[in-house]
C-alpha cells in the first residue's frame, strides 16, 4: 500500500486528522533537511512535502522562492535531491510528498521523472503549474508505479471542475485556503469551512489545506473539517530566520514551531 | 483549421501550465475575449484608439539608400517606432486595456524588461483611467532608469522586483502573482506573445494590426505580395504580428531573428528557438532556454527587449512546421546595423529591430537581386543611445 493511503487510513481509524509540514530542500542544507524532517516526524507530523528548488515558481509566494532561489545559488541538482531522498528512507518511513514543477517533471521525461522518484522513495507529487486538464497523463503513469498524483483545488474553481479535480487526483486533494499564492496571512476567509463541507460532499478521498495556515488557533479551526492541514511558508520563514545558528538550533526551533502548531490537533 | 485550438494549442505548444488558482481567471478572459473579438462595437473603438491616439496606420517606408547599399531589390520598413510611444507594443496595450474597460477591471498590471511595454501600459491606463501597477527586475531599473521615471510621471507605481535573477522573467512571476490575488478587479496585460493560453492568442491578434497594414501597403504600392518578411524575435510579438496575416501565403519566406549575444557557443544569448528545447515556462509549453534540470538559464543580448529565455508558442509552431525560419545574431552584428541604418536612412533603430536588419545584409548576397523585402522596425533607437555610445565608446569604434 502506498505509505500516503495508509497513513490516511491509519488516521481514518484513531479519528485523527493528518499535520503535513512543508521545507524546501536542501534548506539551508541537505543534512539539515533530514535532520528537521526527522524532528517533524518525531513530533508527530504526518505528511512531509518537500519542495523541488525551481527558477520560476509562479504558485509559490515571496518567502518560498527565496527559499528555492538560496538553494539554486548552491547549485544542487535535482538528483542530489533524490540521493538524499534514497538515504533518508533508510531512516524513516514518513511519506514523502514532492511540491515539483512541471518544467522539471518535462525536462526528465514523466517516466523517466517517475521512475527515479519512486526508487528513491518518494510517495506522490503536487505538480502546482499543472492543471487537471493537462494532468491526465501524469496521474495515469503515477498510478502505475503506486504514486500518488495530488492536485490543487482553488476557491475560485467552478464546481463541475471541482467534481473533475476530486476524480484525477489521487492520495488527497490539496484545497487551497486563500485566493492567491503560498505564505503565512493573519486570518483565513471566512467562506473556506463551507467551501471544504462543499467539496467533502463529492468526494470520499482525504482533503487537505493549506496555503496561508501558520498559527495553532488557525489549524485548530480547520481540522474540524479538513482531513489534514499543510503548512509551508511559516515554517521557511522560520528556517531562514535562523539558518546562520548551529544545525541542532535550527531543527529544534522549527520542531517546536510545528510542535505547537499540532497541538492544535488535539 | 485556426489555431490555436480550444485548448490554447498550436499544434504541441501553448496549452495552460499555471496553479490551479489562475484557471477561472484565465478561462474568463478567454470567454470574455472572443465575445470582444466577434463584437463590431468592440473592434471599431480599438480601430479608432489605434488610428486616433496611436498614430496609425504606421508607414510603410521604402529604404531606397539601405536597399542599394545591400544590392537585393527592395527593402520595405514597417515603421513601428513611429507608433505613439516609439514601438509596437501600444497595440497590444491599448487592445488589452479596452478589454480591461468591457469587463469591467479598473487596474491593469504588467511586467516590463527594458521599460517600453511599461510605458505602453501606463499610457493606455492613463488614457482610460485606470490604476496600473508594473512590475520591473531592479536590476533593469537601474539599466532603463528614464522608462521608470517616465512610467512614474504617467502616474503608474512601479514595483521594484527583488527575488530571482531581478529581471524581465522575475518580473512575471511578480505579475502573475500579483493577478492571482487581485483577479477580480485586475487585468494583467501580458506584453508579448507568451503565456498561458488565452494571451499568445490575444497578443498575436492585437499585434496582427503591423502585417494587415503592411499587406495592404505593399499591394498599394508593388501590386504583389514580398518575398521575404523579417523581424526580431524575442517574446515574439512584433514578428508574429508581421507574419501572421502572411500564414495562407506559402510563397512568402518568413525569417524571425533572434539574439546570437556574444555568440551562441558562449551560451551568452538569448536565442530559445535556435539554441533552445522544448519545455515550459511562464505557463506555456515552447521553445525554452533551461538547464538539464529544467531550471531557466541566464540569458544575454545587447537588446533588453530580447532578453527572455523563452519564446511565444506559436513561433515554435511555425518553427516545427518549417512555415518560418529562425536565425540568430549577434551583439556586434546588431551595433553595426544600428549604425548603419542610422548613417544611411537617417532612421534609428532599436537594437531590436537592429538584429534583423543585421541579417538582411547578412543574406542580402545569397537572394536574387529582385527581392521585395519588409522588414519590421519594430521600435526607435532613442532608447538605446547611451548604451550604444557606452560600448562604442569601450570598442574605440566611435566615428
Amino acid at each position: 500500500m502506498n505509505r500516503i493511503d495508509a497513513k490516511f487510513a491509519q488516521a481514518q481509524e484513531a479519528g485523527q486528522k493528518a499535520f503535513i509540514p512543508f521545507i524546501t530542500a536542501g534548506d539551508p542544507d541537505l543534512p539539515t533537511t533530514g535532520e528537521i524532517i526527522l524532528e517533524f516526524e518525531r513530533r508527530g507530523a504526518s505528511i512531509i512535502e518537500l519542495g523541488i528548488p525551481y527558477s520560476d515558481p509562479i504558485a509559490d509566494g515571496p518567502v518560498i522562492q527565496a527559499s528555492y532561489t538560496r538553494v539554486l545559488e548552491r547549485k544542487i541538482p535535482v538528483k542530489e535531491i533524490l540521493e538524499f531522498v534514497s538515504g533518508l528512507r533508510e531512516r524513516t518511513e514518513i511519506p514523502l510528498v514532492s511540491m515539483v514543477s512541471y518544467s522539471i517533471v518535462h525536462k526528465f521525461g514523466l517516466e523517466q521523472y517517475l521512475g527515479q522518484a519512486k526508487e528513491a522513495g518518494l510517495d506522490g507529487f503536487i505538480v502546482p503549474d499543472l492543471p487537471v486538464d493537462e494532468a491526465a497523463a501524469l496521474s495515469t503513469s503515477a498510478e502505475a508505479q503506486g504514486l500518488k498524483n495530488i492536485l490543487l483545488c482553488a476557491p475560485s474553481t467552478p464546481p463541475q471542475r471541482r467534481r473533475l479535480i476530486a476524480q484525477v487526483s489521487t492520495g488527497f486533494i490539496y484545497y487551497v485556503s486563500v485566493m492567491g499564492i503560498t505564505g503565512a496571512r493573519d486570518k483565513l476567509p471566512e467562506d473556506v469551512q463551507e467551501h471544504l463541507l462543499e467539496l467533502k460532499s463529492l468526494t470520499d478521498k482525504p482533503i487537505c489545506i493549506g496555503f496561508g495556515v501558520s498559527r495553532a488557533e488557525q489549524v485548530r479551526m480547520l481540522a474540524r473539517v479538513a482531513d489534514g492541514i499543510i503548512v509551508g511558508s511559516a515554517i521557511v520563514n522560520l528556517i531562514a530566520q535562523n539558518a546562520r545558528r548551529p544545525r541542532e538550533e535550527v531543527v529544534r526551533i522549527t520542531g517546536e514551531f510545528v510542535g505547537d502548531l499540532i497541538t492544535g490537533l488535539k | 483549421m485556426e489555431l490555436p485550438d480550444e485548448s490554447g494549442r498550436f499544434g504541441k505548444f501553448g496549452g495552460r501550465y499555471v496553479p490551479e488558482t489562475l484557471m477561472f481567471a484565465l478561462e474568463q478572459l478567454t470567454q470574455e475575449y472572443e465575445a470582444a473579438r466577434a463584437d463590431p462595437v468592440f473592434q471599431e473603438e480599438l480601430a479608432y484608439y489605434l488610428r486616433d491616439y496611436a498614430g496609425r496606420p504606421t508607414p510603410l517606408y521604402f529604404a531606397e539608400r539601405l536597399s542599394k547599399e545591400l544590392g537585393c531589390g527592395k527593402i520595405y520598413l514597417k515603421r513601428e517606432d513611429l507608433a505613439h510611444t516609439g514601438a509596437h507594443k501600444i497595440n497590444n496595450t491599448l487592445g488589452q486595456a479596452l478589454l480591461a474597460v468591457r469587463m469591467g477591471k479598473t487596474r491593469l498590471i504588467a511586467e516590463t524588461g527594458a521599460g517600453q511595454h511599461g510605458v505602453a501600459t501606463a499610457v493606455a491606463a492613463s488614457m482610460f483611467g485606470l490604476e496600473c501597477e508594473v512590475y520591473m527586475g531592479e536590476e533593469d531599473m537601474r539599466r532603463q532608469a528614464l522608462n521608470v521615471f517616465r512610467m512614474r510621471l504617467l502616474g503608474t507605481k512601479v514595483t521594484p522586483v527583488t527575488s530571482g535573477s531581478k529581471t524581465l522573467k522575475d518580473a512575471t512571476n511578480e505579475a502573475l502573482r500579483d493577478w492571482m490575488a487581485s483577479v477580480e478587479y485586475t487585468h494583467y496585460i501580458i506584453g508579448s506573445v507568451v503565456g498561458p493560453h488565452p494571451y499568445p492568442l490575444i497578443v498575436r491578434d492585437f499585434q496582427a494590426v503591423i502585417g494587415k497594414e503592411s499587406r495592404e501597403q505593399i499591394m498599394e504600392k508593388e501590386g504583389q505580395l514580398p518575398d521575404l518578411l523579417l523581424a526580431c524575435v524575442g517574446g515574439g510579438s512584433n514578428s508574429i504580428g508581421l507574419f501572421y496575416p502572411f500564414i495562407p501565403d506559402e510563397a512568402v519566406r518568413m525569417i524571425g531573428v533572434e539574439a546570437a549575444g556574444l555568440g551562441l557557443e558562449s551560451g551568452k544569448h538569448a536565442a530559445s528557438l535556435v539554441a533552445g528545447r522544448p519545455g515550459v515556462l511562464h505557463g506555456s509549453y515552447s521553445f525554452v532556454l533551461q538547464d538539464e534540470d529544467g531550471q531557466t538559464l541566464p540569458v544575454h543580448s545587447v537588446s533588453a527587449g530580447l532578453d527572455y529565455p523563452g519564446v511565444g508558442p506559436e513561433h515554435s509552431y511555425l518553427k516545427e512546421t518549417g512555415r518560418a525560419e529562425y536565425v540568430a545574431v549577434t551583439d556586434d552584428e546588431a551595433l553595426e546595423s544600428f549604425q548603419m541604418l542610422s548613417k544611411l536612412e537617417g532612421i534609428l533603430p532599436a537594437l531590436e529591430p537592429a538584429h534583423a536588419i543585421a541579417y538582411m545584409a547578412k543574406i542580402a548576397p545569397q537572394l536574387p537581386p529582385d527581392t521585395l523585402t519588409i522588414i519590421c522596425l519594430s521600435g526607435r533607437g532613442d532608447k538605446d543611445v547611451q548604451e550604444v555610445a557606452r560600448i562604442l565608446e569601450e570598442k574605440g569604434t566611435t566615428h
